[in-house]
């Protein structure tokens, strides 16, 4: 019964994306070919497609030019098409110039030609530049402080906001139906709390000091797993939350600053004196393992950064590697590589299935490690 | 002929980048592929400590890639950048 409903499931998604890239693929293309006329005078070194080893330039599809924006943080949810014809969904922009005040618009305020975009701040009149290569600047070049809402900040509030009320309800169905079997939503959540709990924490840092660390681990666990997913749901403007620098910055620093604060004598003891090593050797070991406590949020902060923003672009070359071909070897090629490309998409949207839920536990496990490392016995 | 040109497109392009990135690749294959072997060797010795070398295992893998990640972001700066 399920394994028929899984194949069933599998052939109608095979289609259906199948179907989706090709007609993407068309519709692409043929915006790409009006787009040839107005840029083809950057491209005159280049005659269309002579060549497919010219620093990863293929005719006038450059791969690199279409995965950045899709992995980068915006100033608006894409959903479709190029801005001209495309849909969007505006996010608010907020500014703040030095001794001006704030400025709170709508991103769609920003009009202009092909790639220069200003707008007018309503309140301080300061017009803003939106530029690809240079981001925002303001006209006069006075300074200002950028804290729109952007994409990342839109879906982490969505996703705060979808865990908190999931969370919530779950806590209270423990309370509403004390003794009974769990029902409903708590039947997903209960099995991930209870594997944070008791394969994460408590066989790390210890059962008693893990309840201090658990709502911490939780929280980045939950957060980490719901935007991972939320930035593998295809069509609503490709989250990369957790692939945004900013985010795993302020994540790391939190296990950083909470390992640092809850650091007990044996911890720092360690770090500065490391007993049993011969007074010479301190002198080598001592900055090692000072360099490694700033080390290993960084390192922490990186995995989980390249880990998912990597995902995104294998899918998105994938996507490219129809463009290419239907530039450079034909149509037909274009149409071959749609199937092949939908193919490895699919795998790999399983893959990084795998990796949302990887990478949480992996993030969650080395935090618990770290702070099982911070509250450690002295062994002696 | 042919070779030559593509071997001075690699090195004066951004091709020394992808071929870091293949290099990156290899070291962390390198070492999943250790890890994997010694914890499946050691889950067939002693199946009734899977549970715990999964775990270590993972966290393992986890570190190689870490190392492998670091290669491929400063690929990515040499190319981007």
């Amino acid at each position: 019964m399920i394994t028929e409903f899984a194949k069933r499931f599998a052939i109608a998604t095979l289609i259906i994306l199948g179907g989706v890239s090709l007609v993407v693929a068309q519709t692409e293309s043929h915006g790409e070919g009006d787009h040839t006329h107005d840029s083809h005078d950057s491209h005159d070194s280049h005659d269309a497609g002579h060549n497919s080893l010219d620093d990863g330039e293929h005719g006038d599809f450059v791969a690199k030019d279409f995965i950045i924006p899709h992995i980068a943080d915006a100033n608006e949810i894409h959903f479709f098409g190029d801005h001209h014809n495309g849909f969007s969904l505006p996010l608010p922009m907020i500014f703040y110039v030095e001794g001006k005040g704030f400025d709170l618009f709508m991103s769609s305020e920003f009009h202009g030609s092909h790639e220069t975009l200003t707008a007018t701040g309503p309140n301080t009149g300061t017009v803003y530049i939106k530029h690809p290569d240079t981001g925002i600047t303001s006209k006069g070049g006075e300074s200002f402080y950028d804290i729109s809402i952007t994409k990342s900040v839109f879906g982490m509030m969505f996703i705060m906001t979808l865990l908190v009320i999931m969370l919530r309800s779950m806590a209270k169905s423990y309370s509403k139906r004390p003794g009974q079997a769990p029902k409903g939503l708590t039947n997903v959540l209960e099995p991930l709390v209870l594997f944070v709990r008791n394969d994460i924490a408590v066989p790390i840092i210890g059962k008693h000091k893990a309840d201090k660390f658990l709502p911490f681990l939780l929280t980045t666990f939950f957060f980490i797993v719901a935007s991972n997913l939320l930035g593998l749901i295809p069509f609503i403007g490709g989250f990369n939350i957790t692939g945004t620098i900013g985010v795993t910055v302020v994540l790391a620093f939190a296990v950083f600053f909470i390992s640092t604060v809850n650091g007990n004598k044996a911890y720092w003891g360690h770090l500065f004196w490391p007993p049993g090593v011969p007074n010479l050797v301190k002198l080598l070991v001592v900055p090692i393992e000072v360099f490694g406590m700033f080390l290993k949020p960084t390192v922490l902060m990186i995995r989980l950064t390249a880990n998912m923003t990597a995902g995104h672009i294998i899918i998105l070359s994938f996507v490219s590697l129809v463009f290419i071909f239907n530039q450079n070897y034909g149509e037909v090629a274009g149409y071959g590589m749609g199937v092949f490309s939908t193919l490895f998409m699919i795998f790999m949207y399983f893959l990084e299935l795998l990796v949302a839920f990887l990478q949480a536990y992996v993030f969650t496990l080395l935090a618990a490690i770290y702070f099982a490392d911070a509250t450690q016995e002295a062994h002696h | 002929m042919e070779l030559l040109t593509i071997l001075f497109e690699i090195t004066t392009g951004h091709g020394l980048a992808a071929l870091g990135a293949g290099v990156a690749a290899i070291g962390a294959g390198i070492g999943v592929g250790l890890i994997g072997k010694a914890a499946l060797e050691s889950m067939a010795r002693q199946p009734e400590s899977s549970d715990d070398l999964r775990a270590n295992m993972i966290l393992a893998a986890a570190l190689v890639e870490g190392v492998a990640l670091f290669g491929i972001i400063i690929c990515l700066l040499v190319v981007l950048g």
